[in-house]
């Protein structure tokens, strides 16, 4: 409309400057984003900051090394990292490995998504109900317990008892049972699930009458799929792609249970060696050169695809979708289907609660190896080949684990989930506005580091006390793994809160304002109840994933506050593979019933809400 | 009593200006009508006077309080302004009932219980909907979740009462019966009612005022009548009525003292007298102009009438008749035009008929300037006046 130039009359400046701060102040939303924005600052940009910094400083054992005064500023762990005679066991093959295991498991997760989103979403395939629910619990089945269970069936003479194909009559291989083939397989039969749930969403967006168009014009079935419904999806497949690349690259778990053992090192175990036990500066390093690798290969993506990854929500509401009829194919795609739930989801299974039966997996199935000695038996009762363990259910160290995962689980996801809803709200009332792209920006940061990486810059930023002891050095407490969970999963968590308040109009709250209802008293009587669902899914999704979560933790996690994962990894370390075994069973199924309440009860859906 | 006066109000978003410099004056009492095409500013009008938007320059008082001083960065609270608003979404809560909607504006003002109990009903019967104060919005149909809103709005008795498009998304019906109900509540309650709306129809038929908005500022304030007749330029009159005016292209010629007017359809002289001061209107020289001719005023009759003089033959190019109404659409001198006639009547194809328009009911425009120049007279029937 009007060119004219902007024209404000101003009265005087005091009452003037006195009113806007009125105004300003008496808002309790500015308040609420005047905090949001602190909360980043200070857990999400402070701590990137430290990350860098220290990366440069010289601790005490490495000033040694490096005969230069403790704390002073160096390049010495870059070096070291880099350059190094160290470097090509510490960076330059890791890199190469990383890279590897991750690129082959991409070759295999994505293609293996996208045609079970394929079937899942476009055809006539039966038992679409359960078999989406089945696929999903393979997903949220945590990559260590798949790694576990690769352990249980695939362990060979190496170290401790083989496995269960031992018991059968085959020493597996080393390279079978360990190291990159080990690791690939996992990692494929786990991030598969990035491209089923990002494609199923934009298949599922398409509008069937799109392809409906196509026929009448008279392109043929194959000329549909190629230029129609590929093009529509190909950014949701990029995404997708890319997704499971940075995720892969990040792992450590998988990594860890599979690659050390050979001495088949990623960046994600030299990393946790190097903070753990080594030089932290160099870890802080290679941390740094993490986030740059999946933090470039994320925002290309986003800026390669750009606006086109809007093509699915155009037609978001639009018509009704028709199945594909698959004829003839229909039976094998069904056997293809079931095979997959058998390997990715059923087998694990089986072969964990098997092992968390057996006297000794050197005997296999025999008869007289099966007890449940594991899961109820008395310490008094143990020996040697239990390793003098009580069996899980009376077990200290379980209870223990148990607590701290429930305990984590339920004030990360609260806070998550709660900060999500202030941060979704703050961004879609703020659309268009610098505070609602801000927001925005900065929620997204944890999402571009991976979960190991995410873990040293805490380390970094808490390890000694800051600002003269103002902040105190939390490594080993509790709160430093709930905060870790906390704002790692702010992005996830502020994307299902965006996705709740988007649905409720700004009218809604207008019109309460209007009948004199105040921000707090519209947060309580409109917001919260009408969000209320998306809260609870979103709430029992965040629970699901701090819980089940290893690679984040896994730097901070102690003695004292040991979690349901770590107990898993110790029991593995020390060889119980029985007792890790039982503690992953209980894993599974701790997070199926999550699962399942989240489903049943709020209609959460993993594939709209929380790609 | 409540009167709003706005002056000067600018609202920008960004660097886009929304608002041009709106001076409104509402009168206690007033069904005050905001009417233009969609993104003309009226919806954005409404929203400043709630206090939903805070515009960067002008102020508004009602009844002498201020209520927006922006120069001082002044801007009461929308609770505040002793108003209430009627969303054109209805902004119904999904999650309480009829009843709790009602109540809520109440409950905030911490009324007693019995007297929010007495006030909520009041409102619903008012609206007509008391029977279903136990239901939630997604169980009503859309004309009563249109009368719950409304129901809401007036529950706290508010002095003024604002409207967005509330009409706009039920069936034509629908919207007849809630224009009459909607005269009946101003009437009844004797609210100041603001109404925005982009139906010219809604805005004649129901509104005491209509402020005609215009790519963000205001084109005319007038009654419906005078609007309908008068309008202040041929964009305006061509928005107004319908079936739409005829607009005629012409040579105008103005002495000092009287307007000659050469058209297609017959030549014109308007006195002075009837001629709109401080328009543009050349001297002595012929100069473009547009008469506007309102499809009733055309008359039209099957033989040439003995006794009268003015008339002219025009052939008949259709015929829709209505029922209560016939639209001829006619054809003289290579022009085409429309005539709408109260009753039910049957032209064939390219019939010959002779017509005749009453000049005093005719209104000119300078082609130029797109102002009015010429007023025209209103007729109205001594027994509907009021």
């Amino acid at each position: 409309m009007g060119k004219t130039k902007k024209v404000i009359q101003k009265g005087n400046p005091w009452t003037r400057l006195k009113n806007q701060l009125k105004d300003v102040l008496l808002n309790p939303f500015n308040l609420m984003t005047l905090i949001a924005f602190v909360i980043l600052i200070v857990f999400v940009v402070v701590p990137l900051f430290s990350l860098v910094k220290e990366s440069f400083i010289l601790d005490a054992a490495a000033a040694r090394r490096a005969k230069a005064a403790e704390g002073s500023w160096s390049v010495y762990y870059w070096q070291y990292l880099l350059a190094g005679k160290m470097a090509k066991t510490m960076f330059w093959t890791p890199l190469v490995h990383s890279l590897t295991v991750s690129f082959f498991a991409c070759l295999v997760a994505v293609p293996l998504g996208a045609i079970l989103a394929w079937l899942m979403v476009r055809s006539d395939i039966p038992g679409k109900k359960i078999i989406s629910f089945l696929i999903v619990i393979a997903y949220m089945t945590p990559s260590w317990c798949k790694a576990q269970a690769w352990l249980s069936i695939f362990r060979n003479a190496l170290g401790g008892t083989p496995g269960i194909l031992y018991w059968l009559g085959w020493n597996v291989p080393d390279w079978v049972a360990y190291g990159p083939f080990a690791m690939v397989c996992v990692l494929a039969l786990h991030y598969y699930a990035f491209t089923y749930i990002m494609l199923a969403g934009s298949l599922g967006s398409i509008n069937s009458e799109l392809e409906e168009m196509a026929l009448i014009q008279g392109a043929s079935k194959k000329t549909i799929v190629m230029r129609i419904t590929l093009p529509l999806v190909m950014p949701a497949f990029l995404s997708a792609t890319i997704m499971t690349f940075s995720k892969a690259i990040g792992g450590y778990s998988v990594a860890s249970y599979l690659g050390t053992r050979v001495q088949y090192h990623t960046l994600s175990t030299r990393l946790h060696d190097q903070i753990a036990s080594g030089m932290p500066g160099v870890g802080y390093a290679i941390s740094i050169l993490m986030i740059l690798i999946s933090a470039g290969l994320i925002l290309v993506n986003n800026k390669v695809i750009g606006t086109r990854k809007s093509y699915s929500t155009i037609n978001g509401k639009g018509g009704r979708s028709v199945d594909l009829m698959l004829g003839k194919w229909r039976t094998p795609m069904f056997v293809f289907v079931c095979l997959f739930l058998l390997v990715a989801l059923v087998v694990p299974i089986v072969s964990l609660v098997i092992e968390s039966l057996q006297v000794t997996p050197l005997n296999g199935l025999a008869a007289d190896n099966f007890t449940l000695f594991n899961w109820i038996g008395k310490e008094e009762n143990s020996y040697a080949l239990l390793n003098w363990e009580p069996g899980l259910f009376r077990n200290v160290k379980f209870t223990s684990a148990i607590w701290n995962t429930v305990k984590l689980g339920v004030f990360g996801a609260i806070i998550s989930s709660f900060m999500g809803q202030v941060f979704g709200y703050i961004s879609v009332r703020g659309r268009g506005k610098w505070y609602g792209h801000m927001i925005d920006q900065l929620v997204f940061i944890p999402y571009l580091i991976p979960a190991v990486a995410f873990s040293a810059v805490y380390v970094a930023m808490f390890i000694k006390p800051k600002l003269g002891g103002l902040i105190p050095s939390l490594y080993g407490t509790f709160l430093l793994i709930l905060l870790i969970s906390t704002v790692k999963y702010f992005p996830y968590a502020s994307k299902s809160g965006t996705a709740t308040m988007i649905q409720i109009a700004a009218e809604l709250e207008e019109a309460a304002s209007i009948n004199g209802a105040g921000f707090f008293r519209r947060f309580a009587r409109i917001i919260f109840p009408l969000a209320k669902n998306g809260f609870m899914s979103g709430f029992i999704l965040t629970f699901i994933s701090i819980a089940k979560e290893f690679d984040l933790i896994s730097l901070v996690v102690n003695e004292r506050n040991i979690t349901l994962s770590y107990l898993t990894f110790t029991y593995t370390s020390l060889t119980c593979y029985q007792l890790a075994a039982c503690s992953s069973v209980v894993m599974i199924a701790l997070i199926s019933v999550m699962y399942l309440i989240a489903k049943k009860a709020f209609g959460a859906d993993i594939v709209k809400g929380w790609s | 009593m409540s009167k709003i006066v706005l002056e000067h109000i600018d609202k920008y978003y960004g660097e886009n200006r929304v608002l041009k410099d709106i001076n409104l004056t509402i009168e206690d009492g007033d069904f005050m009508t905001l009417l233009g095409p969609s993104g003309c500013g009226k919806t954005t009008t409404l929203r400043v006077i709630s206090g939903l938007e805070k515009p960067q320059n002008g102020t508004m008082t009602i009844d002498g309080k201020t209520m927006i001083d922006a120069a001082n960065a002044f801007y009461e609270e929308p609770s505040k302004r002793g108003l209430n608003l009627v969303f054109q979404s209805y902004a119904l809560w999904p999650h309480m009932t009829v009843f709790q909607n009602v109540a809520f504006g109440l409950k905030i003002k911490k009324l007693p219980k019995k007297e929010i109990e007495e006030r909520v009903m009041d409102s619903l019967r008012t609206m007509r909907i008391d029977r279903y104060r136990d239901r939630y919005p997604n169980e009503l149909s859309g004309g009563q979740q249109q009368r719950v809103a409304i129901a809401r709005a007036i529950a706290s008795s508010p002095k003024l009462l604002l409207l967005d498009e509330p009409l706009s998304n039920l069936d034509a019906r629908l919207r007849i019966d809630m224009r009459a109900e909607l005269k009946r509540l101003h009437k009844e309650t004797g609210t100041t009612i603001v109404y925005v709306t982009h139906d010219q129809v809604e805005a004649l038929t129901m509104s005491t005022k209509v402020a005609l908005f215009k790519a963000g500022e205001i084109a005319q304030v007038a009654t419906p009548l005078e609007i309908y007749t008068n309008p202040v330029d041929i964009e305006t009159a061509d928005f107004v009525g319908s079936p739409r005016i005829n607009l005629i292209d012409g040579k105008g010629i103005y002495d000092g003292e009287t307007l000659k007017v050469m058209s297609p359809l017959g030549n014109y002289t308007f006195a002075k007298d009837s001629l709109k001061p401080g328009e543009t209107i050349p001297e002595g020289q012929e100069f473009d102009v547009v008469i506007g001719i309102r499809p009733e005023v055309v008359q039209v009759a099957a033989r040439e009438p003995k006794d009268e003089e003015g008339y002219f033959e025009a052939s008949v190019y259709a015929s829709q008749p209505a029922g209560s109404e016939t639209i001829v659409t006619l054809e003289a001198n290579g022009t085409q035009f429309l005539a709408l006639q109260v009753d039910l009547r049957n032209y064939e194809m390219n019939q010959q008929v002779f017509v005749s328009m009453d000049p005093a009911r005719l209104n000119v425009f300078n082609k130029e300037t797109t102002r009015l120049i010429r007023y025209a007279e209103a007729k109205i029937k001594e027994d509907e006046d009021e």
